[in-house]
């Protein structure tokens, strides 16, 4: 997988709260059993608008996703982040997201970054005054800036972190504990020790 | 060790390692495998070379993709042929019990687990589905996954995990009658909000918790995730062990009476705290319906459709004004003038066998509206069976409801049932998100009794007052 360390592009503004990810990625592309090709699925429904913002020309080639509260609500579906990472989208921006969205993102090497309502605010307001508006997202620093004296720094988790900047396989590390795991499961209670038909 | 709540005790016994700096790595009970989450992960085993850790911890069914017309007929989408297919190839490669379609055990993954026994108090439980939550309501720790955990669990048994806060949900009272578990939840949703629980536990306590059967129980926690939740529990007692015992996978014997002395321990100690507390009266509760695009757009049903302009956050009027202009709706209409097109009885969250009896009891003897179409999915084949052995079916086609074969059906609308755009439905199931149930419709969420009177009336009704 690719690593994150740092990354700077453009900036789309998605001002909306609980963004759902059956509106990231619509029930009808869940159907197909591959992991990659979805982008141009993305936020299927609204791109029928000519106004969407993913549809203005001043935004294309975004990397960068800049949204309200609550992003990424609802089904556990991991199509939404691959649909988001096939777009071309490296990082999103929001006040708050769902719970198994932002840990998806993780695992797709995607980076989720948690700022403030006004700083989120602030930069939805500068991508859509600044043409070719661009930030610069830094997990090794843990800051966003741009080039027009924005600067955050944001909070991450240190082990997801870790894992993003090396490109880390957590199933490859779990197995390293494989005697743990195996230890443990001598100790489960005999009415659990597995179902047979 | 200092009084802990259920939530801690799960956690606690089932912590593999968990190192400073680190994410606790948690053993997992019980994996359930569905068809539209599971394909990547297998492929994902197989490009790493790697096997199925405990496929005798795994459980495997098709729900999301499946046609609920008779299943003589074949399913004739393609692309979801395919991916059952794909189901099947990986849980024969990797010896996975399977409930396939023709199966008598097939059935929506959150409703058969608890059907056969699968699912029991103190486990963990995952699924690569949100609404995996459904499971709590048995005092297990269960919640939904994305594929590349799913990947995880498949191959080590484990997951990684950040201890998640608690939240206590506490409903003091006795629901009225025509008030229903449904309505506890949108209730809670309703006050907290679609974010309300994000990054907590909810254990939901009080009287009118310990009244509901485990089936009131599962749909209360089956939309905990709703709220943002990670997970929704109640503490097992002897409703939860009264259910369970002599199911097909529950313990038996020697290992019964084992594992409920285990499990009478499991309840939050005396003292024990939560990082939050919220406390509803379940006597000031009525049935609900919800007007937007998100579950926490709910009123009561004697309410009236929100005013965009009574809301001061510029966010929030702009998210009721693109609710409104999605649902069609104006502001002011009383929610019981409402008329609905659709009917969808069913899913994950009110699939359940009294689920389909409570509508049964408001449905019989009556006809669905002229030009409203109405659809009662089973959750599993056995719920099916059974409705059918009491005589249920017959009630709801004599009433024109069409009667159906089980699966997800209408709440996703992966299958071919779906609705038409500027179609409004009254559904059962979760989620009332845009095109939730087809691109463009329109969808409410409802308790069964509430649904299946909107389905006689043409419109919304409030069901205390159905005669």
């Amino acid at each position: 997988m690719e690593a994150f360390i740092k990354h700077t592009g453009r900036v789309v503004p998605l001002d909306r709260n609980n963004v759902d990810t059956d509106q990231i990625m619509a029930k009808q592309f869940l159907k197909r059993i591959e992991r990659t090709g979805f982008g141009q699925f993305l936020f299927w429904d609204w791109r029928s608008d000519p106004a969407f913002e993913l549809n203005q020309p001043r935004y294309q080639g975004a990397s960068v996703l800049v949204a309200g509260k609550n992003f990424g609500c609802g089904s556990s579906r991991e199509h939404a982040p691959w649909g988001l990472a096939d777009y071309g989208f490296r990082t999103i921006i929001a006040p708050s997201f769902a719970d198994i969205f932002y840990n998806n993102c993780f695992k797709n090497f995607m980076l989720p970054v948690v700022l403030g309502e006004e700083q989120v605010a602030e930069l939805m307001h500068r991508a859509q005054a600044i043409a070719g508006y661009e930030i610069t997202v830094d997990l090794e620093a843990q800051v966003v800036s741009d080039a027009h004296g924005f600067r955050a720094s944001f909070e991450v988790d240190p082990f997801r972190r870790h894992c993003l900047l090396n490109g880390l396989d957590d199933i490859g590390l779990t197995l390293q504990q494989d005697a743990d795991i195996t230890a443990f499961e001598a100790g489960r209670p005999a009415y659990r020790r597995g179902f047979s038909a | 060790m200092g009084p802990r709540t259920l939530f801690e005790k799960i956690w606690d016994c089932h912590v593999v390692t968990h190192e400073a700096g680190k994410p606790a790595v948690l053993y997992i009970d019980l994996h359930l495998v569905h068809e539209v989450t599971s394909p990547q992960a297998f492929d994902g085993l197989r490009m790493a070379g790697r096997r199925v850790r405990r496929p005798d911890l795994t459980v495997a069914t098709v729900d999301h993709n499946v046609p609920t017309w008779p299943r003589s007929q074949p399913a004739t989408d393609e692309i979801a042929v395919k991916q059952m297919a794909a189901l099947e190839r990986n849980v024969a490669e990797f010896g996975i019990p399977y409930y396939g379609l023709h199966s008598e055990g097939q059935g929506i993954v959150h409703v058969i687990g608890p059907q056969m026994g699968y699912t029991q108090p103190g486990m963990t439980i995952v699924c690569g589905d949100s609404h995996t939550s459904t499971h709590g309501a048995f005092g297990s720790l269960a919640f939904g996954i994305g594929t590349s955990e799913v990947e995880h669990v498949l191959a080590t048994q484990t997951l990684l995990q950040q201890k998640p806060k608690t939240m206590e949900v506490r409903v003091e009272g006795q629901l009225p009658a025509g008030v229903t578990a449904k309505d506890i939840i949108l209730a809670v949703i309703g006050r907290i909000g679609t974010d309300g629980a994000t990054g907590y536990v909810i254990e939901y306590t009080g009287p009118a918790i310990r009244a509901l059967s485990m089936e009131g129980r599962m749909t209360v926690c089956n939309m905990s995730i709703e709220a943002g939740a990670r997970a929704g529990m109640v503490a097992p007692d002897e409703t939860t062990f009264a259910y369970l015992q002599g199911r097909q996978f529950a313990p038996q014997g020697a290992g019964w009476a084992a594992a409920v002395a285990d499990w009478q321990a499991l309840r939050s100690d005396e003292g024990a705290t939560y990082d939050r507390v919220e406390i509803f009266d379940a006597a000031e509760m009525v049935p609900h319906v919800t007007w937007g695009t998100n579950p926490g757009m709910v009123a009561p049903v004697t309410g009236r459709v929100p005013d965009p302009a009574s809301y001061a956050e510029p966010a929030e009027r702009k998210g009721i004004e693109r609710a409104l202009a999605y649902m069609g709706l104006e502001p002011g209409v009383p929610l019981a003038e409402v008329p609905v097109d659709r009917v969808f009885i069913g899913s994950c969250t009110n699939g359940r066998i009294e689920d389909l009896r409570a509508a049964a009891v408001v449905a019989r003897g009556r006809k669905v509206k002229e030009g409203v179409s109405a659809m009662v999915v089973p959750g599993s084949y056995q719920v099916k069976v059974q409705a059918e052995a009491e005589g249920l079916d017959r009630i709801f086609r004599e009433a024109g409801f069409d009667w159906r074969e089980a699966g997800c059906s209408m709440c996703l609308g992966m299958n071919p049932d779906i609705i038409q755009p500027g179609e409004r439905c009254a559904s059962t199931s979760n989620r009332n998100f845009e095109g939730r149930q087809g691109a463009g419709g329109r969808t409410h969420l409802v308790s069964p009794q509430m649904a299946a009177a909107a389905a006689i009336a043409g419109h919304f009704v409030d069901v205390r007052e159905w005669r």
